[in-house]
């Protein structure tokens, strides 16, 4: 699914990766923890395409594609999906409508007519109930005046709709009460398929209670320092990030 | 210029001396404006005297004026010596299809999905019998007139309704009220003309008429509407489509009369060439609309959208003038590359209880500069005046301009008057979001802009709400990142 080889990217001509190596398989889900600074987030800006981080050294492979050479939408319409940290707010664009300009215009790029009317409002209905949110949530703008647990409720609504094959989820958990952290896991999870594959990225341990990863990262300084399976991220949340920083 | 003067009066006095009423196919008049050149125009249109009469003390009027700066626009001086004043209708040049149509032309109609019977009509390409022009003319004046709704071209309103007109004109707009109106005043070419009689709602949007029929705007438009009482009517102007034009200065006059408890809607769209994106050439846009709510419960709804010309300066007003009338003004402006805006309205309230409310978006890119200006006056009689206005300003980029000149006149304690403005910008994060999910940066931008301008193109008739909403995508196209 996603090779990464020795991936360096710099913000404002300070790097932030330097030099990532990863690979990940269909059908798996990856956690990468790490503390803050370390670079999660660049990380998964720059497999999203965010052009403000350049990329100096190394590749990014999707499904055999060079996924450096294609722009931010390309990537979304070849189903990579990053379910942002702080989602953004659009006021006077109503969730429906973005939405669906979004779904079909990812399907204009695969050759796919557009849903019509009746069909988009039936997948509509089926993904709401997935991440139980409500009809009022669609009605209101993009994000605007939604709560921390609406955002990111919301962001899985958007990509239980885009159906991709790649999720990177970035810090879905942080701001989350756990009857929130329950349905945004539970809608991850139903949403999981053999042939997709998920990237979480998260501080901590909890969500990993609900979505159970099959590999877990540790990004630290811009590299990852350790990968192992679902017991280091156990490990983790009992010794602290210290334990890393001081080089074991 | 001695010679020039001489080639003028050679080719106005040729014109003298063979008459004025003859068939006259090619019969353009030449540059230059003096009274024998509105003497001319008046009588190639065959006016009754009263109405030269009103052109000639126009035009003494504006000779004595210059042009105020108090606008926030900056382009050269005009000379209104190098100005043709009347130049005949002619027939277009009629193409046998399509594809002879100006390719850039088409791209655009397709973006905009305007249907390809109205894409020939408007690019002058020989249409089916079936949808002829005429013949759709024609029906739509049999509805109209059976109810005794009259819409016509203002000339053929001087010649068979003088009463009406005579009445009317400059009732709104004095020929004393600004540079520009005075000069329309002199040389108006021609333009529309409605009347609803009493109790009539119009049974149609006089818009798909217009439409047929603005292929043939002219630089000089007079428009005159009466809504007499308990009348209803909602008139079109304008059209998404690019409009071309050779003369560089247009200054329309638009005048609204309205009775006891009738309501007059009035939507713009106006796409004129906005020059190109370094700025060169470009339509110079100096309007004067206004709006008179003369009788009681009257009101006049203004919308309007403007994303061409190069410089427009325009105020569509109300004067609440009947005791409980209302008026509303919704308005986005776009401006691009090197475009410069100054808009707004006045709302003048003069009877008790009067109403209005302005909601007005501006949206600058490029190096473009957007103003708002806008006067809001509660007279002492006006008891009870309510006025609400919004004016919000989007920025995209950094090298353009917007400004908010908003003015506040009240002489009555009893006014309430509120007025609310926002700045904002798109923001990269924004963009970015909705590539994310897919969504290519000029879709994202006609997305983003549409939801800031929602409030204003609901209020447009549907069919024009869709064609207003791609228009303002296709305005802005490449303007971000």
């Amino acid at each position: 699914m996603l090779i990464i080889k020795n991936l360096k990217a710099e913000i404002n001509g300070k790097e932030i990766l330097k030099g990532i190596n990863l690979t990940i398989n269909e059908g798996e889900v990856h956690a990468i923890m790490g503390p803050n600074g370390s670079g999660k987030s660049t990380l998964s800006a720059v497999i999203a395409g965010n052009e403000n981080y350049k990329v100096t050294e190394g590749e990014i492979i999707y499904k055999g594609i060079n996924l450096l050479e294609l722009s931010v939408e390309e990537r979304a319409a070849k189903g990579i999906f990053l379910g942002f940290q702080y989602p953004i707010e659009i006021p006077g664009v109503s969730m429906v409508n973005f939405i669906k300009t979004a779904v079909n215009e990812q399907r204009k790029a695969q050759g796919k007519t557009p849903l019509t009317a009746s069909e988009f409002l039936k997948l509509m209905r089926e993904k709401k109930d997935l991440v139980e949110i409500g009809e009022k949530l669609t009605n209101r703008s993009v994000n605007e005046g939604f709560s921390g647990g609406e955002k990111k409720k919301n962001e899985i609504f958007q990509m239980a709709m885009l159906e991709p094959k790649l999720a990177i989820l970035d810090e879905t958990d942080s701001g989350l009460d756990i009857d929130a952290l329950k349905i945004v896991a539970n809608g991850v999870n139903k949403l999981k398929r053999p042939d997709t594959s998920t990237i979480i990225i998260t501080h901590y341990q909890r969500l990993l209670d609900f979505i159970v990863p099959d590999v877990v990262h540790i990004l630290y300084n811009g590299r990852i320092v350790k990968t192992a399976g679902k017991e280091l991220a156990l490990e983790l949340e009992e010794k602290g990030y210290d334990w890393i920083k001081n080089g074991e | 210029m001695k010679n020039e003067d001489n080639i003028i009066n050679e080719v106005t006095q040729s014109e003298y001396k063979y008459g004025f009423t003859s068939n006259l196919i090619n019969d353009d008049i030449g540059k230059g404006l003096n009274e024998n050149i509105i003497r001319i125009i008046s009588a190639k249109k065959e006016e009754p005297q009263w109405l030269l009469d009103y052109r000639l003390k126009a035009f003494a009027f504006w000779q004595k004026q210059t042009m105020k700066n108090w606008a926030h626009l900056k382009f050269p001086e005009i000379n209104y010596q190098d100005i043709i004043y009347y130049s005949s209708p002619k027939p277009k040049k009629i193409l046998e299809s399509m594809d002879e149509v100006d390719p850039e032309l088409r791209e655009t109609f397709e973006k905009l999905g305007i249907p390809l019977d109205e894409q020939k009509i408007l690019s002058g390409v020989a249409v089916d019998a079936v949808i002829d022009s005429v013949s759709v003319k024609t029906t739509f004046r049999e509805k109209l007139a059976e109810l005794g709704v009259i819409f016509c071209s203002f000339s053929e309103a001087v010649k068979d309704y003088p009463d009406l007109v005579k009445k009317y004109l400059s009732s709104v707009v004095p020929y004393t009220d600004n540079y520009f109106a005075a000069l329309n005043s002199a040389v108006f070419s021609d333009g529309s003309f409605v009347y609803i009689p009493k109790g009539v709602r119009s049974p149609m949007e006089l818009s798909s008429y217009f439409r047929i029929n603005a292929a043939n705007t002219g630089q000089f438009e007079r428009t005159l509407i009466v809504a007499d009482e308990g009348s209803y009517v909602s008139y079109l102007e304008g059209c998404t489509a690019p409009q071309r034009d050779e003369n560089q200065l247009h200054a329309a006059v638009v005048e609204i009369y309205i009775h006891n408890d009738a309501e007059v809607k009035y939507s713009t769209v106006q796409n004129w060439y906005p020059g190109n994106k370094e700025g060169k050439g470009g339509i110079y846009n100096f309007v004067t609309k206004r709006g008179l709510c003369f009788g009681e419960n009257s009101k006049l709804s203004w919308t309007q959208v403007e994303t061409g010309s190069a410089i427009t300066w325009k105020y569509p007003s109300t004067i609440l003038k009947g005791n409980n009338s209302s008026a509303e003004f919704y308005s986005v402006a776009v401006t691009n590359n090197y475009q410069q805006a100054d808009t707004g309205t006045k709302m003048i309230h003069i009877g008790k209880n009067t109403k209005s409310t302005i909601i007005s978006k501006g949206i600058s890119a490029g190096k473009s500069n957007n103003s708002y200006r806008g006067l809001v006056k509660i007279g002492k009689n006006a008891q009870n005046a309510r006025n609400f206005s919004q004016c919000d300003s989007l920025l995209m980029g950094s090298e353009c301009g917007a400004h908010t000149y908003p003015y506040i006149e009240i002489e009555n304690n009893s006014a309430i008057a509120e007025h609310e403005a926002t700045t904002s910008k798109i923001s990269e994060d924004q963009i970015f979001y909705c590539n994310q999910r897919g969504i290519p940066t000029d879709e994202a931008i006609g997305l983003i802009v549409n939801g800031y301008a929602k409030e204003v193109l609901n209020k447009l008739p549907m069919e024009f709400a869709v064609e207003a909403q791609k228009l303002l995508q296709i305005s802005l196209e490449g303007s971000v990142g």
